[in-house]
């Protein structure tokens, strides 16, 4: 089971080596992970996106509420959020090939931002699942890089997972 | 104008600390300089492990908080496996490390250790202080955070300019204000509720105690509710002496190593109560099959440690002092049923056992359940770690005294400096530390500690030439080939206790062992019996 989980901490030097540490001592693995401040900044939000059982998201939650700087975890409910992660991916390409590869990112909503005479690099913000269709629709042309940010989430409608 | 050592010093009297354990060098020369003119006794300690024992010991003997105390790098990274021990043990210490000079941080410049990212994993919270204006707050907050809650180790590091450097005045807080934390002492109503309907419902309850019944204080009242509902109680390694050895209700140390009465009460339970424990795999094998096979109710004050090992029919996170308050409240007239208190008065009878005496040698369960009733009634026992440890926990009988030792760690050597803290925190109390000779030898420079101070700590080693709770796993599980569990030509223990001006003795007899031990009892010195032990003594 993948879950996503939304964590408010004090904004102080090594918190997130005390995030981070606790995943690897406890042997809980993690799929992606994006910091940023909030709208008060002596706070940042954490979101987590990682996988388990049910036993090990409890534990997981209940071990990050132990660390001191943890002000609040929240597990965001599927189908009851948004989540969105940027992607910057550089398309091998020629003058032949340019076409087809616009083509495809305009049909799923990524833009152009650079073109080369061998390259072409796409921007994409989207869910984690639409980003792995784009990236197996430009897999045939060749890949040169792909850099992604960790995905973000916030609950729909007028919830919020802050204090 | 104040300095940051004067604003330590300051910080460590408003919090009512009049011991510290530790040891100095260059990086936390100011803290001890500006300690010199102050009224808090330092105790040098012979390494730094021995200080956060020491603390350790002080803190659980004297229901208070200990500090150590010790320099950047070697001195701060030989407090870890001591602040390990008080972290897997939940005891509240304060560790204060010396640090190198801010702006250098990070090049390693001698001396210089990330200690706070060493010991992330072992402490309950950590500091590196970088303003000298942070230290009250930081101090107050750290001495909030390692008492309350679950208690556990908090580490400051303290950079040697953040000493030096000067600011206006020493203001310290009067209540902290941390955001993220704010444990939850009130058990939930509802719980509670459900928890007496479940107690109810139940004709073979059983209580298992653990450590955090002691470290909150509440085993007179957990006693209390114990003999009200006639509900017999277990108790985990951690857990020993919340109910007096001798009481009817009480039926010993559960696990591997504990009491077949206490084992057989747990598997015919059709409740299990458990108070401030995590049950670990030495306290039940298969504690994930327990929760399955019975009802549980766990009470602790830490959420995580609910349904962590045993799953758990109704959990309540709160002090225990709290919530035990509340079942005694609701639980009404309820007793367990006449057969289960039968059951568990022909256990206690049938499944004693007498241990087999070795002629020449000392023989250490009867040894020590006899040494129980020479000491006075509130002495504090402190067993190492080893078979020493499971001969104790077994045998020594508790009154109002009090059985320290590290469960949850189990770190050799812990008891020597712990029985120093607490002689420090109860110094009209009988203390003693019982060790093996493998764990003598891992802190046995505290024997100096004990001499500069005319301590009166009484020390028995079991001395039995092996490294003897493993020699026995290697028995049982690695066909008796004995690799690396002999202590051949061991030091002469008397010549040692001489070099220290420590009175010592050897018994080779329980009736030797008596004798001495009559001897020692009534002497306010320090002491050393050595008692030879037959190699192959099981533990239990
Ligand atoms: C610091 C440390 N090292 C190793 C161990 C593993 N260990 C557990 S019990 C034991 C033997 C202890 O020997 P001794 O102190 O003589 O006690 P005995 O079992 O003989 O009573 C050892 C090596 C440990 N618990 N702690
Ligand atoms: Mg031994």
């Amino acid at each position: 089971m993948q879950y996503t989980l939304s964590i408010l901490v004090e904004n102080q030097a090594g918190v997130l080596s005390k995030i981070s540490g606790l995943f690897s001592r406890r042997s809980f693995n993690i799929d992606s992970l994006a910091v940023g401040i909030t709208a008060d900044p002596t706070i940042s939000r954490i979101t987590i996106v990682a996988n388990g059982d049910e036993y090990v998201v409890e534990q997981l939650e209940k071990q990050l509420n132990k660390l001191i700087p943890v002000i609040k975890v929240k597990r965001l409910i599927e189908g009851e959020f948004i989540s969105r992660e940027l992607s910057l991916i550089k398309v091998h390409s020629n003058a032949t090939k340019r076409f087809e590869i616009i083509k495809i990112a305009e049909l799923m909503g990524a833009k152009i931002i650079d073109v080369a005479p061998t390259a072409v690099t796409v921007e994409f913000c989207e869910t984690s699942e639409k980003t792995k269709t784009l990236l197996d629709l430009l897999k045939p042309y060749g890949i040169r890089e792909i850099v992604r940010t960790g995905t973000v989430a916030i609950d729909k409608g007028a919830a919020t997972a802050s204090k | 104008m104040i300095n940051g050592a004067d604003i330590m010093v300051k910080c460590l009297e408003a919090e009512n600390v009049s011991v510290l354990f530790g040891y100095p060098g260059a990086a936390i020369c100011p803290f001890y300089d500006s300690l010199y003119d102050s009224d808090i006794k330092h105790i040098l300690v012979r390494q730094e492990q021995n200080a956060a024992h020491a603390a350790s010991g002080y803190a659980r003997a004297k229901s208070t908080v200990g500090v150590c105390v010790a320099t950047s790098g070697p001195g701060a990274t030989n407090l870890i496996t001591g602040i390990a021990t008080a972290y897997m043990d939940s005891i509240p210490i304060i560790a204060i490390t010396g640090q190198v000079r801010s702006d250098l941080i990070g090049r390693d410049v001698f001396q210089e250790a990330d200690i706070t990212g060493a010991c992330e994993p072992f402490v309950k919270h950590s500091y590196l202080v970088n303003k000298t204006e942070d230290l009250p707050r930081i101090f107050k907050e750290a001495f909030h955070i390692a008492t309350t809650g679950r208690p556990g180790p908090v580490l400051i590091d303290i950079p040697i300019d953040i000493q030096q450097n000067e600011i206006e005045e020493f203001v310290y807080p009067e209540s902290v204000n941390i955001v993220g934390y704010k444990p939850n002492t009130k058990g939930h109503n509802v719980q509670i509720k459900r928890a007496v309907e479940l107690i109810n419902k139940s004709k073979k309850p059983i209580i298992v105690a653990g450590g955090g019944v002691l470290g909150s204080g509440s085993k007179l009242k957990l006693a209390a509710f114990a003999e009200k509902t006639g509900i017999p109680v277990l108790s985990t390694m951690m857990g020993i002496g919340v109910m007096p050895s001798e009481h009817e209700l009480y039926m010993g140390m559960l696990g591997t190593y504990g009491k077949p009465t206490a084992n057989r009460a747990l598997h015919e339970a059709d409740l299990v109560i458990v108070c401030g424990a995590r049950l670990g795999d030495r306290a039940v094998a298969a504690p994930d099959q327990m929760g399955q096979r019975v009802n549980v109710i766990h009470i602790d004050i830490d959420p995580a440690e609910i349904g962590k090992n045993v799953k758990t029919t109704i959990p309540i996170v709160g002090d225990m002092k709290n919530v035990i308050n509340n079942l005694l409240d609701q639980i009404g007239n309820y007793k367990v049923s006449p057969d289960w208190t039968e059951c568990i008065r022909v256990w206690k009878k049938e499944l004693s056992r007498t241990p087999k005496v070795f002629e020449g040698f000392v023989e250490p369960r009867n040894f020590i359940g006899k040494l129980s009733s020479m000491l006075r009634s509130k002495a504090i026992l402190v067993a190492d770690v080893g078979q020493n440890q499971i001969w104790c926990a077994n045998n020594f009988k508790i009154r109002e005294g009090r059985f320290l030792t590290t469960g949850g760690m189990g770190t050799m050597g812990y008891s020597i400096p712990a029985a120093i803290g607490a002689k420090f925190a109860r110094p009209d109390r009988d203390i003693v530390a019982v060790c093996g000779d493998g764990s003598f030898q891992m802190s046995l420079n505290e024997l100096a500690t004990i001499a500069q101070n005319n301590l009166g700590v009484k020390i028995i080693v079991m001395k039995n030439s092996r490294l003897g709770m493993v020699r026995e796993l290697q028995d049982n599980l690695y066909n008796k080939r004995h690799s690396a569990t002999i202590l051949n030509d061991e030091p002469n223990i008397e010549l040692l206790a001489k070099a220290y001006g420590i009175n010592c003795a050897t018994a080779s007899s329980n009736e030797e062992a008596e004798n001495i031990a009559k001897e020692m009892v009534k002497s306010d010195e320090a002491f050393i019996l050595v008692c030879n032990v037959f190699p192959d003594t099981p533990s239990i």
